[in-house]
């Protein structure tokens, strides 16, 4: 791999790794069970090279900020490598989100250049007028040819001729602006320089060496931070070879895996729980002296494993299942919320390890990562070489708030110093996520300071964003918690946000606002929804500038209600 | 001749009855299938691909997106129709 240590910035460490490994495969699309394209370092940079000559005979300067909202594909690789190679600012948005979120987040990142494709640009078009956001340039990929595009141009015939300037960026230099949430409420776009994306690259590939044999299949988005970092960035300095599925159905995973060899793969616990699901089910369907010998080969193999993983053995001991997997799996690389140790345990005991860690989107992607030696499903890991983690405050158990220091921590939010001040204390920052440090160093993560929750999928969901949702409803005051900051448990998973209702004076809810919550909720994506709520009968606490004082409001809810008088949705 | 986005309701009906082994009249076109049949996001995508199947068609994953209802699903497929 690169020694990334000798590179001031992405676009010049991509760029030496586009000449090294020039003839080496290092991308493959491929949507269901057909293969869109198949590039090889040489190819991938043939491509980037004359959009990044057109973006800058269209005027895209230095450090101009260009928005990506795409579904993973090539174009999304191809497209952010352009915008590093003309010196420029990258913003990933999350094609997921609803246009209005998009549109504000675009609005608040100031983009001048957007790209993405066709669908997401009508429902964008059909949201509010171009020339009421700062974008200039519009590139939309994959329009039908009859298709009316508008303002936009074509990304597939947006080529410059001639050679375009590579434009050197300093370590300091923002790199991306991530959002981390805010879609509703305060945007949070993290600052995250060339330097933060170079050192966490550098430890996680210290860690968990790449190379040119790894095959990585990638399922997750690229604006997500983990396949940015490791879908992306970690095989293109060693490499690798990058599979784009365009779609996550379990059956076209499972394909994939077989034929194109996968080695690694990045994904959400919702996805790793799906995957075992399935296994499970196909294992309850064996013959019953067939189920205990697996039974006890698991446990053999947990015990000839308990060192360190040895994936060759365990093939030979679980033949059918790597097979299922196409027989060239290391490794499971799962973040972005927390993951169950039960689920992480029957994976490493099938000779599958499954790296897990913790991460947030302010320190770059990750913070700590298990090394696996030995595998620990009970805790995410200790600190990345170069990252040191403290717990503050700890209370007589040893928990605490949980603070990093490293270089991979962000350098601020965009166009907010105060938020940024509050997250980032003499150079440690606040993660608002509570938990202990063991005596062999490993992290053990507990619950949230913070008032929000973290889905199965990987998505941070603040309550504020989802009470715009909720407005109009016929009550006096409405607000949402997270129901483990009202109620903290002393552990994470399953975690729910509670609509806390105060009915107008004399009032009850009535069967008209009960049902106005259902059909609200129902409307927002799944992973939105409030899983129940609450009557209060008192006024919310509020500042003088009328903002409801949450912290007050759940300490008094704490005191006068319990989970058990949460009606459940 | 083209179907009705009525007949491509009624389809999916029973396509989703079906694949989720749930009988017919329990599903009505305006419910939130999520929540009716107890399915996770993944669980839906395994359903649009029977959906593919069974129209002759291809829906994207982003196809999911925001619908939640089985009426909306049925006009986002008989858009492709």
């Amino acid at each position: 791999m690169l020694d990334l240590s000798h590179y001031a910035s992405l676009g010049e460490a991509l760029r030496e790794a586009l000449q090294r490994w020039a003839d080496h495969v290092c991308l493959i699309e491929a949507d269901r069970d057909r293969e869109n394209c198949r590039l090889t370092y040489r190819q991938f940079q043939e491509r980037a090279l004359p959009l990044a000559r057109a973006l800058q005979e269209h005027g895209f300067a230095p450090d101009e900020r260009a928005a990506i909202i795409m579904t993973n594909q090539s174009k999304w690789l191809i497209s952010a490598y352009a915008i590093f190679y003309a010196g420029g600012v990258l913003v990933p948005l999350d094609y997921k989100l609803s246009a209005r979120e998009q549109w504000a987040l675009l609005r608040h990142a100031r983009a001048s250049v957007l790209i993405t494709e066709f669908p997401f640009w009508r429902a964008l078009r059909q949201e509010g007028r171009l020339d009421e956001l700062p974008l200039r340039l519009v590139l939309v990929t994959e329009a039908p040819p009859e298709a009316d595009v508008g303002e936009a141009l074509r990304w597939e015939e947006f080529r410059g001729e001639g050679e375009p300037t590579f434009v050197p960026r300093r370590r300091e230099d923002v790199a991306c602006i991530v959002y981390s949430s805010g879609t509703g409420g305060r945007p949070k776009g993290c600052l995250l320089t060339h330097e933060n994306y170079l050192e966490q690259c550098r430890s996680l590939t210290a860690i968990y060496p790449f190379s040119p044999e790894v095959r990585y299949l990638s399922i997750l988005p690229t604006n997500h931070a983990i396949d940015f970092m490791v879908g992306f960035i970690g095989p293109f300095v060693c490499g690798a070879t990058v599979v784009h599925l365009r779609t996550l159905r379990p059956e076209y995973i499972r394909e994939a895996f077989v034929r194109y060899k996968i080695t690694h793969m990045s994904l959400v616990p919702l996805i790793l729980k799906n995957l075992e699901r399935g296994l499970r089910e196909r294992f309850a369907a064996l013959p019953a002296h067939k189920r205990v010998a697996l039974r006890a080969l698991m446990r053999l193999n947990r015990w000839l494993t308990r060192r360190r993983p040895n994936v060759r053995l365990s093939r030979r001991l679980f033949p059918d299942v790597h097979r299922a997997f196409g027989g060239h799996l290391e490794m499971l690389i799962v973040g972005g919320a927390f993951s169950e140790p039960a689920t992480l345990q029957f994976f490493y005991d099938l000779g599958i390890p499954v790296a897990n860690g913790y991460g947030l989107t302010e320190a770059c992607t990750a913070v700590t990562v298990n090394d696996l030696r030995p595998f620990r499903a009970d805790t995410v890991g200790k600190p990345l070489p170069g990252v040191e983690v403290k717990i503050l405050n700890p209370d007589a158990d040893g928990i605490g708030e949980v603070a990093v220091r490293g270089k991979n921590v962000m350098a601020g939010y965009l166009d907010d110093p105060e938020l940024t001040a509050e997250t980032i204390v003499d150079g440690w920052l606040l993660t608002g996520d509570l938990g202990w440090i063991d005596e062999t160093g490993h992290l053990h993560l507990v619950g949230r300071k913070k008032n929000m929750i973290v889905t199965e999928g990987g998505k941070n969901i603040y309550p504020e964003d989802v009470e715009t949702f909720f407005e109009g409803l016929a009550v006096k005051e409405f607000c949402i918690f997270a129901a483990n900051y009202i109620w903290p448990e002393r552990r994470l998973g399953d975690e729910q946000l509670v609509l806390v209702l105060h009915p107008f004076p004399g009032e009850e809810i009535t069967e008209a606002v009960r049902r106005d919550v259902l059909a609200r909720n129902r409307r927002l994506p799944d992973y939105k929804r409030v899983h129940g709520y609450l009557v209060w009968d008192r006024d919310f606490p509020r500042t003088a500038s009328l903002k409801i004082k949450r912290t007050m409001l759940a300490e008094e809810i704490r005191a006068r209600r319990s989970r058990a008088d949460v009606h459940w949705l | 001749m083209r179907r009705t986005v009525e007949q491509t309701l009624e389809e999916l009906l029973h396509l989703a009855a079906s694949h989720f082994r749930v009988p017919r009249e329990q599903l009505a076109p305006d419910d939130d299938f999520f929540e009716k049949l107890r399915i996770d996001s993944l669980q839906a995508l395994e359903l649009l691909t029977r959906l593919e199947h069974h129209f002759g068609i291809e829906l994207p994953d982003y196809e999911l997106q925001g619908v939640t209802s089985f009426r909306a699903l049925a006009e986002r497929i008989h858009a492709r129709l």
